[in-house]
């Protein structure tokens, strides 16, 4: 789709500054509606543990708080950014640019549908995606050490080190979805999941599509791992000294790794766009024709509704049980599962080795 | 043998997990509770403790005769009498006062009111914006005690036999 945009634009322009239109428009192409994703994410937040506890959330900007988001961005905007006197504000101002750039630049290589619909379709995108994520625990350490404040630097102390645990369980759960693919493509590991559902990944990989699952949890502090802010104890974690935009930019990036990290599950375990009643005699005709890229957002609309879920559903974990989890529990296991998925795939097992 | 094994299934069967996932997505469908204040109102009780007002009898008499058990009686202070003798030779008041920003609403001057003069109303919804309109005078409450009669007395007929 972009590179018929490229080369009409490159039949009149310079070539390289058709390749930066091109640029440019995929990357607004992209980031805008995840912007607004995460800012109706907040909504459905709210409404969802509302809900949960026989509350009704937002309901008074617009038809059923509908406006809610559209109210708090601007508010928020309007609100003055206040800079601690003593602290580092050359760090302080480029934290939340460093939490939110990785959790935007991410998504250059998520593929949306069938059609070639990714703003970059490398091999290494499996490689690229935890990469890139890894980086945005810089954000998060720098922000806790700039701000010069004790809650600030325990809540980056914890949220640092909870990340770089649970990266590893991450690691692992995927090393298993690329033996099963034998792909770091992301477009090639969802169309080895092709065959309906019980060709999709998460039946042999049950335990690490819980695995992924939790660690996703864990990598974005989502409750019931939030100790990074957890409100009770240390205010807001790292993010305390912020307001105004430069919080919201942290909130945005926290709201846009969960929709990233539900959007690498959905594709690595519950076969990205490929629809569900494939194989189906009558529902399979009867859904042609469904754009892939719906069932892909209705998958990640369900992973999303549970993040929101066990929101309100778990108390959080003390500091100490998060690492022993971590260290102890989901890392044995990916490795238990990695020798699994080996005799499984010696053995040509099921309809997914082959 | 049995116990480690049982223990392992329920911990990595997530079963405890999926039983509270269980639990909160039978509230995420069940009624809500939340009332929309403006639109919607909770039923308010007879013995509903709100704006004050003073009552007369059929006749017009204000029945407030000046006893001054409700100054007495009032925790916070929040009540001014003062009385002289009426032409007729009867003791009424000629300043009744209540300080709403004082009052904490406990309905005691109720209570100790023999005559039932003074009242506490359903009317809950009232705002003061300055401290000047904050002290209600004997007027205001004669005057707001007319306007709710109907309402007053039905309460206090309604209530009238757990007295």
């Amino acid at each position: 789709m972009f590179d018929l945009l490229q080369s009409w634009l490159s039949s009149f322009l310079y070539d390289w500054l058709a390749i930066l239109i091109t640029l440019v428009i995929q990357a607004v192409a992209v980031v805008l509606p995840l912007m607004l994703a995460v800012a109706y994410l907040t909504l459905a937040e709210r409404k969802v543990i509302g809900f949960m506890q026989v509350r009704m959330g937002p309901n008074r900007v617009g038809y059923l708080g509908m406006l809610q988001p559209i109210a708090d961005a601007l508010k928020l905007m309007l609100k003055e950014i206040v800079l601690p006197s003593q602290a580092n504000l050359y760090l302080f101002i480029i934290a939340p640019v460093l939490a939110i750039a990785p959790a935007i630049a991410a998504w250059a290589v998520i593929p949306f549908n069938e059609d070639g619909m990714v703003v970059s379709n490398i091999n290494a995108g499996v490689l690229y995606v935890l990469a890139i994520s890894s980086i945005g625990v810089y954000g998060i350490i720098i922000s806790g050490w700039a701000s010069n404040s004790k809650y600030a630097f325990l809540g980056a102390m914890r949220a640092s080190a909870q990340k770089i645990s649970y990266e590893i369980a991450m690691g692992f759960a995927l090393v298993t979805v690329l033996m099963v693919a034998g792909s770091m493509n992301l477009t090639e590991i969802v169309e080895g999941q092709r065959g309906g559902l019980v060709n999709w990944y998460w039946i042999p990989l049950l335990p690490m599509f819980f695995v992924y699952f939790i660690s996703g949890l864990a990598e974005t502090n989502r409750a019931p791992f939030d100790v990074a802010e957890g409100e009770s104890e240390i205010v807001a974690g790292f993010h305390v000294e912020y307001s105004g935009m430069a919080f919201a930019v942290f909130f945005l990036a926290e709201y846009a790794m969960m929709i990233l990290i539900s959007f690498m599950t959905a594709i690595m375990f519950l076969g990205g766009w490929l629809s569900p009643f494939e194989g189906i005699p009558v529902l399979e005709t009867a859904f042609a024709w469904v754009n892939g890229f719906v069932w892909l957002a209705l998958k990640v609309a369900f992973l999303l509704f549970l993040f929101l879920w066990f929101r309100a559903t778990f108390p959080r974990y003390r500091y100490d049980q998060i690492m022993r989890l971590g260290w102890k529990v989901l890392i044995p296991l990916t490795i238990v599962w990695v020798f699994v998925v080996m005799l499984m795939k010696y053995t040509n097992f099921g309809p997914w080795f082959n | 043998m049995i116990a480690f094994v049982k223990h392992q299934i329920k911990t990595f069967g997530l079963i405890e997990l999926f039983q509270g996932l269980v639990l909160t997505g039978k509230y995420f469908f069940k009624k809500k509770i939340t009332v929309r204040y403006p639109e919607e109102k909770t039923p308010l009780s007879p013995r509903f403790r709100g704006h004050h007002a003073l009552r007369r009898y059929d006749n017009g008499e204000e029945r407030c005769i000046a006893c001054k058990l409700c100054e007495a009686v009032c925790p916070a202070n929040a009540i001014t009498i003062e009385s002289e003798e009426r032409e007729d030779g009867s003791r009424r008041t000629t300043q009744y006062d209540i300080d709403m920003f004082k009052c904490i609403y406990c309905g005691f001057c109720e209570e100790a009111c023999p005559v039932d003069a003074v009242v506490e109303t359903r009317v809950f919804e009232y705002e003061f914006h300055e401290r000047g309109p904050s002290i209600i005078t004997k007027e205001r409450l004669l005057e707001f005690g007319d306007q709710h009669e109907a309402q007053i007395a039905a309460d206090r007929a309604v209530d009238a036999k757990y007295r």
